[in-house]
């Protein structure tokens, strides 16, 4: 009796299993389709991933790449940034430059209109310029367009947004009046917090405007037609875009993502056919699958507390500068492609002679092929500045935020195998890191710098006496006067001999130790053409499609 | 019973606000700000300090907090989806995870209560050393693990089942099995010892002595008086599963409310840290009133008055 009860249980538990895979089973099948593809009445849906739920997509108050991203699909500046990189027209049909060049003067396309076909007018970039210098906004880029007449003083609450050197001459003629000479201005007018803005739709709302798709016109080339937090952006094409002929996809669905794992999974299905991340250790494997790395205008250094007294001589911070085997870490550390950096000012950045790269004609901080003649120089400064084999030098902390650490063992092992030197490694959450950073609580901490707009000194103003961004508090009258001249000159050969100089005294002076210059990695399937990218890591899908 | 529950639901007010000024003070005193950026700016750091009134002191930040949540009102997010009410993020987020949480439960419960049963009939077999091996190992791995490694079979080796999003029925599949199986694994276990400890009853007994059959005893006597510890867990495991689980959203990026609570901590958005803290804990004190009525319905020798 027992017995067959047993075997009772036993054949329902089995019965349970089968049905619950049978439930599984029968649901195979109907996912294997995918995603992007010519649906049967022939539009064209795109879907991609290119970050997580934005914090937001409002132009003024965008601080992030992919925030931007999802800006460029559905908002349009003046200039914007071709498939090649550079600056041409785009709501602008022509522009024109005063002699001294101080007045820029927009000539806005007749068949520029808002996505609910109202034209776009001089006044709504003169609103948007304005509130992303009005303090109410709170933009935290809003040091973009710092070189406009004013733009400073309204910043700080001294003067009225009113009085921005922006005018609408008429309606179809924008002038912008600035301080000095700005060689990447026409660049900042490419940039999202210069985008125009729908006075009577942001003034109703200011802080809900661009939560609501409702609300959400612009004047790009697609339209954001839903948004299901956390989970999706559904873009469709602007009717009233000016280029409309020339669009790819019908529907760009931005999957919103986080997590590394899940995104490759996704995209190895084919569900996304674009990813702009995956996980460090996947990269080996991505390789030739779909990894694509581009060069940024960034650089991941060290910065060194000047103010510390075992830190404040130039000698031991040249010392340490040396003893590092950046190759090493670009290839078995972090292994995305980095590039071994030898100056502070980062790859892609052109020089006064646009046909060269500023790097390239810069003079190299040290020579890192040459690892074993680096660390016998860094001996013998360490001697030279009263530490011979690091003794007498106390210990020293590297400080960073998670996901560093690997970089920071492997630096912290080189300086005490080299050194001599008592290393020690500490990690603090993002926010805390970055506020003892601020605060000048650390030796030397972890840090990374991508420039805004195409010109060198987007990374040399960090090091002014004082400057908001000076975590090494080091302070160097030269230095000071030379970013001085490069920021008031109209000589771009002066501009550039100064910018030159400027990353000389750094080379000299070493408050900052750079590591490598960064890249952009991303996953895209074989079969999108037409995707592009700019060097500040914007990613373009609006000429896509889907090779045959 | 209405008296007793007047009385419970006073007593609940008074534990949500210890619960919301422990909350807000150790927010406040963990350094950080949401504003926090690689390039630092202070003229926006301080007029965004002074629009969301960050720049108080933190009583006064504390009373208008305390004022706005007696009115209803659970601020704006700072970051993860700036200006929006918390309110619209819990009212949008919530449903997606109650709903997979819902079914997770009842996975749990139908699957676990019968095989707990089972295993405590069969006490000793292999039957029931099959599910105790089983169920322990459900309890021992993280749901990180049982997350991707199904995602890993299902998805990207056997393509069954989509990777990621909630678009498709079959898309319930994985999240809901991943986030049951923790619970299913857990109530098999409780049932079966208490299932043991009913069987051993006098009652039991009896109810044998008087012919019925092993399926009446077992499912209308036993069962009934065993379910109190699974009623026990229940309510928290309620709670806890509808709000969502952290993991299992954001490994198949579903949009749930599980993802906030640690997001909001890591990007200091204040506001969302203290609307789904104070959400999670009314809902945790709902549904112990809910459990503390069940006990009586199930066992009648309970009084809830005393």
């Amino acid at each position: 009796m027992k017995k067959i009860e047993m075997k009772k249980s036993v054949i329902a538990l089995a019965l349970l299993v089968s049905m619950f895979s049978t439930v599984l089973a029968g649901c195979g099948g109907d996912n294997k389709e995918e995603t992007t593809k010519p649906s049967a009445d022939g539009a064209f849906e795109l879907s991609v991933n290119c970050g997580p739920e934005p914090g937001t997509i409002d132009p003024s108050l965008n601080t992030t790449v992919d925030g931007a991203t999802l800006i460029n699909h559905a908002f349009e500046g003046l200039m914007k940034i071709d498939s090649e990189g550079k600056v041409v027209e785009a709501q602008a049909a022509s522009y024109t430059v005063s002699d001294d060049g101080l007045v820029y003067t927009f000539t806005i396309r007749d068949d520029a209109k808002w996505s609910d076909g109202e034209a776009v007018t001089a006044k709504d970039f003169v609103f948007a310029w304005q509130r992303a210098v009005d303090p109410a906004t709170a933009s935290e880029y809003n040091y973009m367009t710092e070189m406009v007449v004013n733009a400073s003083e309204i910043m700080s609450g001294d003067k009225a947004p009113s009085e921005l050197g922006v005018k609408a001459v008429d309606d179809k003629t924008f002038e912008v009046t600035i301080v000095n000479p700005t060689s990447y201005f026409l660049e900042i007018c490419a940039f999202p917090t210069t985008y125009p803005l729908r006075e009577d739709l942001v003034s109703a709302n200011p802080d809900t405007w661009s939560t609501d798709p409702s609300t959400y016109v612009g004047n790009g080339p697609y339209v954001l037609t839903e948004w299901e937090h956390q989970s999706k952006m559904v873009y469709e094409k602007n009717e009233n875009y000016y280029d409309l002929a020339k669009l790819g996809p019908d529907k760009i669905n931005f999957v919103l993502m986080e997590d590394q794992n899940t995104i490759l999974s996704a995209f190895k299905n084919g569900e996304i056919l674009f990813a702009d991340d995956l996980p460090s250790e996947e990269i080996a494997a991505m390789t030739d699958n779909g990894l694509y790395t581009e060069g940024q205008l960034g650089t991941y250094f060290l910065c060194l507390n000047t103010e510390k007294e075992e830190l404040s001589d130039a000698k031991v911070r040249q010392a340490l500068a040396l003893a590092i085997d950046r190759s090493f870490i670009c290839e078995s550390v972090t292994g995305g492609g980095q590039v071994p950096a030898d100056t502070f000012v980062g790859m892609g950045l052109s020089d006064v002679d646009t046909s060269k790269e500023f790097r390239d004609v810069a003079e190299k901080w040290y020579d890192v092929e040459d690892y074993e003649g680096n660390i016998e120089k860094a001996k013998a400064l360490l001697e030279e500045a009263g530490y011979p084999n690091g003794e007498g030098l106390p210990t020293i902390e590297l400080m960073c935020n998670p996901g560093h650490e690997s970089v920071m063992e492997a630096i912290q092992n080189m300086w005490s195998e080299n050194l001599g030197l008592n290393v020690t490694i500490s990690s603090q959450d993002w926010n805390v890191f970055v506020e003892t950073r601020v605060a000048g609580e650390f030796q030397v901490a972890r840090h990374g710098w991508l420039a805004d707009y195409n010109d060198p000194i987007s990374f040399l103003d960090m090091w002014v006496t004082d400057g908001g961004n000076n975590d090494a508090n080091w302070s160097n009258a030269e230095y000071d006067a030379l970013v001085k001249t490069v920021k008031s000159s109209s000589d771009q050969e002066e501009r550039y001999a100064a910018m030159h100089d400027a990353e000389a005294i750094l080379a000299a002076e070493m408050p900052i130790i750079p590591i490598y210059y960064y890249t952009d990695l991303y996953l895209k399937s074989d079969s999108l053409e037409g995707f592009y990218a700019s060097p500040l890591g914007f990613k373009y899908f609006m000429y896509t499609s889907i090779a045959e | 019973m209405a008296k007793y529950i007047v009385k419970r639901i006073f007593g609940a007010v008074i534990t949500i606000f210890i619960a919301a000024t422990i909350t807000f003070l150790l927010m406040k005193f963990v350094p950080g700000s949401p504003f926090t950026s690689e390039k630092t700016n202070e003229i926006a750091e301080a007029a965004l300090n002074e629009k969301y009134g960050l720049d108080k002191p933190v009583y006064v930040q504390y009373g208008k907090y305390l004022n706005q949540l007696i009115h209803g009102d659970l601020g704006v997010s700072y970051k993860i989806q700036k200006n929006v009410p918390v309110v619209d993020i819990i009212k949008q987020s919530f449903p997606v995870s109650a709903k997979i949480g819902g079914i997770a439960i009842l996975f749990a419960v139908l699957f676990g209560v019968p095989i707990g049963c089972v295993a405590a009939l069969k006490r000793g077999k292999v039957l029931d050393g099959i599910i105790r091996v089983v169920s322990t190992t459900g309890i021992a791995i993280p749901g990180f693990v049982l997350a991707t490694g199904s995602m890993l079979l299902f998805s990207i080796e056997l393509k069954w089942l989509p990777t990621y999003g909630l678009d498709k029925p079959s898309s319930y599949i994985l999240p809901v099995f991943t986030l049951g199986f923790y619970p299913m694994c857990y109530i098999a276990r409780i049932m079966r010892s208490s299932m043991l400890e009913a069987l051993g009853q006098d009652y039991i007994r009896t109810a044998r002595a008087k012919g019925m059959t092993q399926f009446i005893t077992t499912f209308k006597h036993a069962m009934k008086n065993s379910l109190i510890p699974v009623i026990t867990y229940f309510g928290p495991l309620v709670a806890y599963t509808l709000t969502g689980g952290f993991v299992v959203e954001k490994v198949f990026n579903i949009n749930g409310l599980g993802r906030y609570f640690i997001k909001s901590i890591e990007n200091r958005d204040y506001n969302i840290i203290m609307g789904t803290t104070v959400f999670l804990a009314t809902l945790i004190i709902l549904m112990n009133l809910v459990c503390d009525i069940l006990y009586k319905v199930v066992d009648p020798r309970i009084k809830l008055d005393q």
